[in-house]
């Protein structure tokens, strides 16, 4: 089945009830429905799945892993 | 991409997983409780790389799998009838139901579509008056919200030749399931992320008190993964049967609540077979009543369905993580992703099929991985 994917949100094309809007996914654009996240808008990272944005994904959240990874990159090239 | 190719960086891999060979003082398995992730182990060989001892026990979180048969056999039934329009998801179109399966259909004149969202099946109905459309709405929390809102909308737009056949499967209860089965030997458990992107958090801290469990929200990306093991792996070692989380951009704790709202609207629990598992109480959803108009089963009359599995495909056991996919005497012999005898080797998020994939050789190894770390 379609996997969920994360997707940049590049327009908002209709404030309907599906709440339609073009993203970029994996290079190519889509039509999914930002329904589920009423306040996320262009420009920002979510998490698509069967046409449908789930959610938003915290770029805070992402940096702080990627600090804790790289932190442990460090440590273990000292050691070696 | 962002969010992407930074979470497959190498030297994290490699520092994720000299962490975790220093934490490691004993044997543990590990349930990955989704397909997409049971994938994406094999595809990046995560497994090889846990120290020896270290076990990753595929679970049964693959929504094409573990469909019933029952409902597999009413689909094809359905998807036959003339004056049906029938919309799956791809994957579906090859899974063996008692007789053939929604390919073999379509070659025989049905009317049979693959659609990537529900809403495609929906715009398709405003399309075709004169037909009956029907969407296949299978799937757990990640795809569900989908085919609410698909419902949601037909009843608000009075799209009457709308539509569904229902199979939603909720995790949590297939997490109790998995602790009650006689030999189970999982000792901690990776929870699907996307999962609890919709729903949260919240549904796994008693089971994780009552299972003596540490339950780690993981995601789908290699250093995701690593992560999520290495979480659970340092709660195995001291002794924590709790709730953490490995996956915080993708899930907050109360999860999506507009989506969770949708669905608590449009469905209610029910106790759904779960194809090679077996009942399970509350373990899915059904369209509430204020829907149940929409739903294809009410609709159509295909009573008299006789289901029958292969004798030969033991799906089951390795859906519940008992029998390694290399292990099935079938596997690459008779059974192929072409010439499929079960579920699990046809989707993309099946074990049989990941292990064939990404060429696992048997080795007696429960999950195929006999490769010995360095
Ligand atoms: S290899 Fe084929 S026959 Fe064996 S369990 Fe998997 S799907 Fe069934």
């Amino acid at each position: 089945m379609c996997l969920a994917v994360p997707a940049k949100v590049l327009t908002i094309e209709d404030e309907g009830p599906t709440r339609m809007a073009r993203v970029e996914l994996a290079g190519v654009t889509q039509r999914v429905s930002l329904a589920y996240l009423p306040d996320v808008g262009p420009g920002e990272y979510v998490i698509v799945h069967v046409g449908f944005a789930l959610q938003r994904l915290d770029e805070q959240e992402a940096l702080r892993s990627l600090e804790i990874f790289a932190e442990l990159a460090a440590a273990t090239e000292q050691l070696e | 991409m962002r969010y992407l190719t930074e979470f497959r960086d190498p030297r994290a891999v490699a520092a994720l997983v000299d962490d975790i060979r220093a934490t490691v003082t004993r044997p543990w398995a590990i349930m990955e409780v989704c397909g997409g992730q049971t994938h994406a182990v094999l595809r990046y060989g995560l497994d090889q790389m846990l120290p020896e001892g270290v076990e990753l026990i595929h679970g049964p979180g693959c929504p094409v799998c573990v469909t019933p048969l029952e409902t597999v056999d009413r689909a094809l039934a359905i998807a036959a009838l003339p004056q049906v329009t029938f919309c799956s998801f791809g994957d579906m179109l090859r899974v063996p139901g008692t007789d053939g399966d929604l390919a073999r259909v379509r070659a025989a004149g049905g009317d049979v579509r693959v659609v990537c969202s529900p809403l495609e099946a929906l715009a398709l109905a405003g399309r075709l008056p004169d037909r009956q459309v029907v969407f296949f709405g299978i799937g757990f929390e990640t795809t569900a919200p989908a085919n609410a809102m698909a419902v949601h909308r037909a009843r608000a737009e009075d799209l009457r030749n709308f539509s569904v056949l229902v199979s939603h499967m909720r995790v949590p209860p297939v997490i109790d399931a998995v602790m009650r089965a006689p030999g189970c030997r999982v000792q901690g458990f990776l929870a699907a992320g996307h999962v609890c992107s919709v729903m949260g958090t919240g549904e796994y801290h008693e089971r994780a008190r009552r299972h003596r469990v540490p339950i780690v929200v993981t995601g789908f990306e290699p250093l995701d993964l690593l992560e999520g093991i290495r979480q659970t792996l340092h709660r195995l070692e001291t002794g924590r049967h709790e709730v953490a989380n490995a996956y915080t951009r993708a899930v907050p704790a109360e999860g999506n609540p507009v989506a969770r709202a949708m669905l608590a609207e449009v469905f209610e629990p029910t106790d759904r077979t779960w194809r090679g598992i077996g009942p399970i109480q509350d373990s899915g959803w059904a369209l509430s009543a204020a829907y149940r108009d929409f739903d294809a089963e009410a609709r159509f009359d295909v009573a008299g369905i006789r289901t029958r599995e292969p004798a030969e495909c033991r799906a089951g056991e390795v859906l519940q993580g008992r029998l390694s996919p290399p292990d099935c005497p079938a596997f690459a012999t008779i059974c192929t992703p072409r010439t499929p005898l079960g579920a699990t080797m046809v989707s993309g998020e099946g074990a049989c099929a990941a292990h064939y994939r990404y060429r696992r050789a048997g080795t007696g190894h429960p999950n195929g991985n006999g490769v010995t770390p360095r």
